[in-house]
């Protein structure tokens, strides 16, 4: 983050605001994830309806972020590290939004599950809730790194997205021997399918979230790039005074 | 049926680098004084050909200086001097024996307040093209058509050339001032903040000429406006207290500048 102020106090403050906006946002859907894993595991149905209504509110929050970044560039014209904070955030509530879909996705799918369950268990429940721990965990990481702008610990978890990607790829194998052991268990391990593809989805967005954390700080867009050359561009080279 | 190729999206920027491009103008080891100040230090930077180049900085940082050296405008004033080296198209400016008029008739200046001297339209343009070669009257005509229609201005004047210049807008003047300028064909057009004493619609209408005359001259602009830098420039410079801070394609500068000077500066936390 620049250390010196604007000559507009003004407009630091709308910067200032935005970020923290940004971090509510995060942290209200952080909690919707961890709300829904734990509704899920539980069997919370209560905790599931919850969720499920909460979502309006990520929605909300993307919309209102979004209008003031349209607000602050019609006003300011930002350049250099402002612009790329704004042009970040607008992409960043767009994934914090879609986390929010998921949880909410997720609380829905556990309601028709525990509705219509008559089984002693869910199907792969101790690896969704071990998979769901990790993408909550990113997700929370990457909204750290976006408070302390930290490029290096952002390009971390664009390589702890993997270890979730192999997990969801486990999954849906143990899915595949359930079912084809037990039919009565498909309509189930679909619904558990769902749920995991949605968790996976959350380490996709808080694996997008670091990549626009790494174009803030260092100006460099990072997407669709090998992950060795990512972990370089993170690093970034120190620049002159 | 032939299927019609598909346009893939393009990642590099669309100037072309440095490499690519004439140099017009080169300062080496460029120094300036006024008197016993040391305006301008040690400055080297080249400037492209048929590129827009934009210096930008606070007050005082030198970049009118610099834009004065091109065409030796401080020859006026004893106490003022250059050292170093300054070089148009390879002919060395400094050199006292080259011919000042020539060289001001290749290096072309708008300032910042519109200047048309106080004659008709049509005379302001004939007035340096006269000094400059003899042309036949169909000549002239057709020369100052062709300048005030590179400069968006023919359509508005073409019916009042015998008019006075002082009696358009503000806009227009400053555009009769780029016609002036231009119309004696000059290698290099030099902008001092241009656009600061008009309207953004003449603001609009003069950096939309600015884009269309790089096709035929060397543009070096001096602007207040960092948008305006952002908008018409292919190369910026940042400069302060003398000195030649950051120099680079106008995109790399605005979106990643490489000095933390240059991003405090463009992002208002200067001072």
């Amino acid at each position: 983050m620049p250390a010196k102020d604007h000559s507009f106090t003004r407009y630091d403050e709308e910067l200032e605001d935005i970020r923290n906006r940004v971090l509510q946002m995060g942290g209200l859907v952080e909690q919707q994830v961890h709300d829904a894993i734990r509704a899920l595991v539980e069997g919370n149905f209560e905790q599931m309806t919850k969720v499920d209504r909460n979502d309006h509110n990520v929605n909300a929050y993307e919309m209102e972020i979004d209008g003031t970044c349209a607000l602050i560039i019609a006003r300011r014209q930002p350049t250099a590290v402002d612009l790329r904070m704004l042009m970040g955030i607008s992409k960043i509530v767009t994934d914090l939004e879609r986390c929010g879909d998921k949880a909410a996705l997720i609380a829905r799918k556990a309601m028709l599950i525990y509705a219509n369950r008559n089984m002693v268990h869910i199907p792969c429940i101790a690896g969704i809730n071990e998979i769901g721990e990790i993408a909550a965990g990113l997700l929370r990481t990457a909204l750290n790194c976006f408070a302390r702008q930290e490029a290096l610990a952002a390009a971390a978890i664009v390589r702890d997205d993997l270890e979730i990607d192999y997990k969801f790829q486990a999954i849906t194998r143990q899915l595949i021997t359930f079912m084809m052991e037990d039919p009565r268990l498909i309509s189930i391990a679909f619904e558990v399918l769902f749920i995991a593809k949605a968790l996976e989805r959350i380490g996709d967005h808080a694996k997008n979230i670091a990549e626009q954390i790494i174009f803030i700080t260092r100006g460099t867009d990072v997407r669709h790039i090998a992950l060795a050359q990512l972990e370089l561009e993170a690093k970034g080279s120190e620049r002159e005074e | 049926m032939q299927q019609a190729e598909i346009a893939l999206p393009n990642s590099e920027p669309n100037v072309p680098s440095s490499a690519e491009l004439r140099t017009q103008i080169a300062f080496k080891n460029f120094n300036f004084y006024y008197g016993k100040y040391h305006a301008l230090k040690n400055i080297t930077l080249d400037i492209f050909h048929s590129q827009v180049t934009a210096f930008i900085g606070p007050s005082g940082c030198g970049k009118s200086t610099l834009l004065r050296t091109m065409n030796r405008m401080y020859d006026l004033y004893p106490e003022q001097r250059a050292e170093g080296s300054l070089l148009l198209d390879g002919e060395d400016v400094l050199d006292k024996r080259m011919d000042i008029n020539h060289l001001r008739a290749r290096v072309g200046m708008v300032f910042q307040k519109p200047t048309p001297f106080p004659m008709a339209i049509y005379d302001n343009i004939a007035f340096g093209v006269n000094l400059q070669e003899r042309l036949s009257r169909s000549a002239m005509d057709d020369r100052v058509e062709w300048a005030l229609r590179k400069a968006a201005l023919w359509d508005e004047v073409k019916g009042i050339l015998k008019q006075s210049g002082m009696s358009l807008s503000g806009g227009q003047q400053q555009r009769l001032c780029i016609a002036r300028g231009i119309a004696v064909k000059p290698e290099v057009l030099l902008l001092d903040e241009p656009t600061s004493a008009l309207d953004p619609i003449s603001t609009m209408r003069i950096e939309e000429l600015i884009s269309e005359l790089k096709q035929d001259f060397t543009i070096v602009i001096v602007t207040h406006n960092m948008q305006q830098a952002a908008r018409i420039s292919d190369y910026t410079a940042y400069m302060y207290l003398g000195e030649m801070i950051e120099y680079g394609v106008t995109d790399q500068v605005f979106i990643k500048p490489q000095k933390k000077a240059t991003e405090d500066y463009i992002t208002g936390r200067f001072g």
